[in-house]
């Protein structure tokens, strides 16, 4: 029963939303924002079990004082900080247990959470999203090395790609007359990006949306169970 | 009487309020009832089309503007089943007069997206296709399967973390459970999970959303329980990080750093934060293997990672690491499918050469 419930009920939902995607009349043109919305609920009841989780993975190692116990206090505090500000002042226009929180706001400029959200938690998203840049420079060093016929083609794409994008690589070629238009660095990025990358960008969305649809198939038809748990 | 008579004359003179064919409010065809067409045809003298909705206490709307004297405009976001009123006003030259004409319309919904004919008729061929493969499988048929490396080397990567007593990381994406591209990776968890019960190696599963933190215990814990190891599985392991998308990457990254992961699986939905990841695991000499079917992120993965499942692998995973014949036959199905797309876009190439427009109006959903 563990098992036959969840499979009865995956093929009903699943044949109802693909027939829903070909009929547009009541009530199967309410039964995808339906099940979004009961989807919402249900996750809205599993955001408690992932504060459980955070607090007692996070203070079972604080409180047997594993490696790094620090960081996982650090965490904790972090959570129950912005967690106790937003209940007691609210944020934006939303009030708190005790309002608005005028005196704090004058004295801080915003509301306590807010204040926290602006001043540090985004500076510390940017920071993790800034690291992008140094680390697509290494990975772009691997990447051109030449080692193969490949890599090599890859290396002279980029190359032309990078100038091409940048006005000193039109400047480059910008005394090329005007038939020999397609060797101008600027044409050449065009169709590179036009053509060879968008073509092998379709390729993979193409065979990666077969893959959905079979794998959905397999679920809905109860073939492919892991995600139950077991595929027996 | 007499006067009233005289006035309703008069106004008509002035403002000649037609319902006439000039101007039809028209059902939209084959939808979920939420448009209507308006179309017009007006004398050659008329200039500037103003058109307006009015509701039901007779406020009007503008909702378009026209120079075209016969051409047509689609309402949408309206309700099923519900009675419209609008009116078109121009200037006629000749007159000198503007004319006024009103017209009403009901939408209804049908019960086919005929221009989703194509979609269907795909959808039912591929089916019949993976169907079919599956009752050929069923019979005992041996399927040939290429290699998929990033799958076969599960096995060298587990065997590595086992060697060296280090944990495995299992980074299941960043999307939710209504992402498909995260139950595959669930799917693929619990062949991994299973595999490192059999070792006594340790899976550190941190996720992003809730939803997919019990989903992904539910899977490792059976995973366990089936390796007939159910004291082995540590339920701490499998723990929620955070939503928040930068977050999330600094909490693995430290993770990495710290624990120093023999093995980091990177398998699901992710976007920016793909590159973050894979080069802090490349820092520590894990070895990676990852999978998305996010094609811009799929260049990323390649450079940092030791493997890479690219699109449809990721989710012919499931099917590859159990060898269940029924599955691998749906993989067949799959094939069918590239070849009549394959098919479809050489007639469609040469049609097209030739001028003729047919197989792309016919196979064009939007």
């Amino acid at each position: 029963m563990k098992r036959t419930l969840p499979m009865i009920l995956t093929f009903l939902v699943g044949m109802i939303v693909i027939l829903s995607e070909f009929i547009p009349h009541f009530p199967f043109s309410k039964i995808n924002s339906t099940l979004e919305s009961w989807y919402l609920i249900i996750s809205g009841f599993a955001m408690l079990l992932g504060l459980i989780s955070l607090v007692r993975v996070n203070s079972s190692k604080v409180a047997s004082k594993e490696e790094n116990w620090q960081y996982y206090l650090a965490g904790l505090i972090s959570l129950f900080t912005m967690v106790i500000f937003g209940l007691l002042w609210g944020m934006q226009e939303t009030a708190g247990l005790l309002g608005h929180g005028e005196s704090i706001q004058n004295w801080l400029g915003k509301k306590p959470f807010d204040y926290l959200f602006d001043n540090a938690y985004l500076h510390l998203s940017a920071t993790m999203f800034s690291l992008l840049a140094f680390f697509i420079a290494s990975a772009a060093y691997r990447a051109f090395i030449i080692r193969s016929f490949e890599s090599n083609l890859l290396m002279i794409s980029a190359i032309i790609v990078i100038l091409g994008r940048t006005s000193f690589g039109t400047m480059l070629t910008s005394w090329l007359p005007q038939r020999l238009y397609f060797l101008q660095m600027s044409y050449m990025t065009d169709f590179i990006m036009k053509y060879p990358n968008t073509a092998a960008q379709r390729a993979i969305m193409i065979s990666a949306a077969l893959g959905i649809f079979g794998s959905s198939l397999r679920i809905i038809i109860g073939i492919e169970r892991s995600y139950l748990g077991s595929d027996k | 009487m007499k006067y009233m008579i005289l006035f309703i004359v008069l106004f008509a003179c002035i403002f000649p309020l037609q319902a006439s064919s000039a101007f039809q409010a028209i059902d939209n065809a084959w939808d979920d009832g939420t448009a209507l067409i308006l179309k017009w045809e007006l004398p050659g003298d008329s200039l500037r089309i103003a058109i307006s909705q009015i509701d039901e206490s007779g406020i009007a709307t503008l909702i378009h503007e026209s120079l075209d004297l016969s051409s047509e405009f689609k309402v949408t976001e309206l309700e099923p089943n519900k009675d419209y009123r609008f009116s078109l006003t121009t200037y006629a030259l000749s007159s000198g007069d503007s004319l006024i004409y009103q017209t009403m319309g009901k939408p209804t919904q049908q019960w086919f997206y005929m221009h989703k004919l194509a979609l269907l008729l795909l959808f039912l061929l591929i089916a019949i296709a993976v169907l079919y493969n599956i009752y050929v499988a069923r019979r005992g048929k041996e399927l040939f399967i290429r290699r998929i490396n990033g799958l076969d080397s599960m096995e060298e990567a587990i065997g590595r973390a086992t060697e060296k007593g280090k944990p495995i990381l299992f980074v299941p994406g960043i999307g939710d459970l209504d992402d498909i591209q995260t139950i595959a990776s669930l799917t693929i968890l619990s062949h991994l999970a299973h595999r490192a019960a059999e070792y006594n190696s340790e899976v550190i599963v941190p996720c992003r959303f809730s939803m997919v933190l019990s989903a992904a215990r539910e899977v490792v814990k059976e995973a366990y329980l089936r390796a007939g190891k159910p004291d082995s599985y540590r339920e701490n392991n499998i723990f929620y990080m955070t939503d928040d998308q930068f977050g999330y990457v600094a909490g693995i990254d430290g993770i990495m750093l710290r624990e120093q992961p023999a093995a980091n699986f990177f398998l699901g939905t992710f976007y920016a934060e793909s590159l973050i990841l894979a080069e802090t695991g490349f820092s520590t000499g894990a070895i990676q293997t990852s999978g998305t079917a996010n094609a811009h992120q799929l260049p990323f993965f390649v450079v940092s990672c030791d493997y890479t499942l690219i699109g449809e692998e990721l989710f012919a995973a499931s099917a590859y690491l159990s060898r269940d014949p029924q599955q691998l036959g749906s993989l067949k199905g799959h094939d069918f499918g590239k070849a009549l797309f394959i098919v479809l876009i050489i007639i469609g190439v040469v049609l097209e050469m030739f001028g003729i427009g047919f197989l792309r109006q016919f196979l064009s959903i939007g």
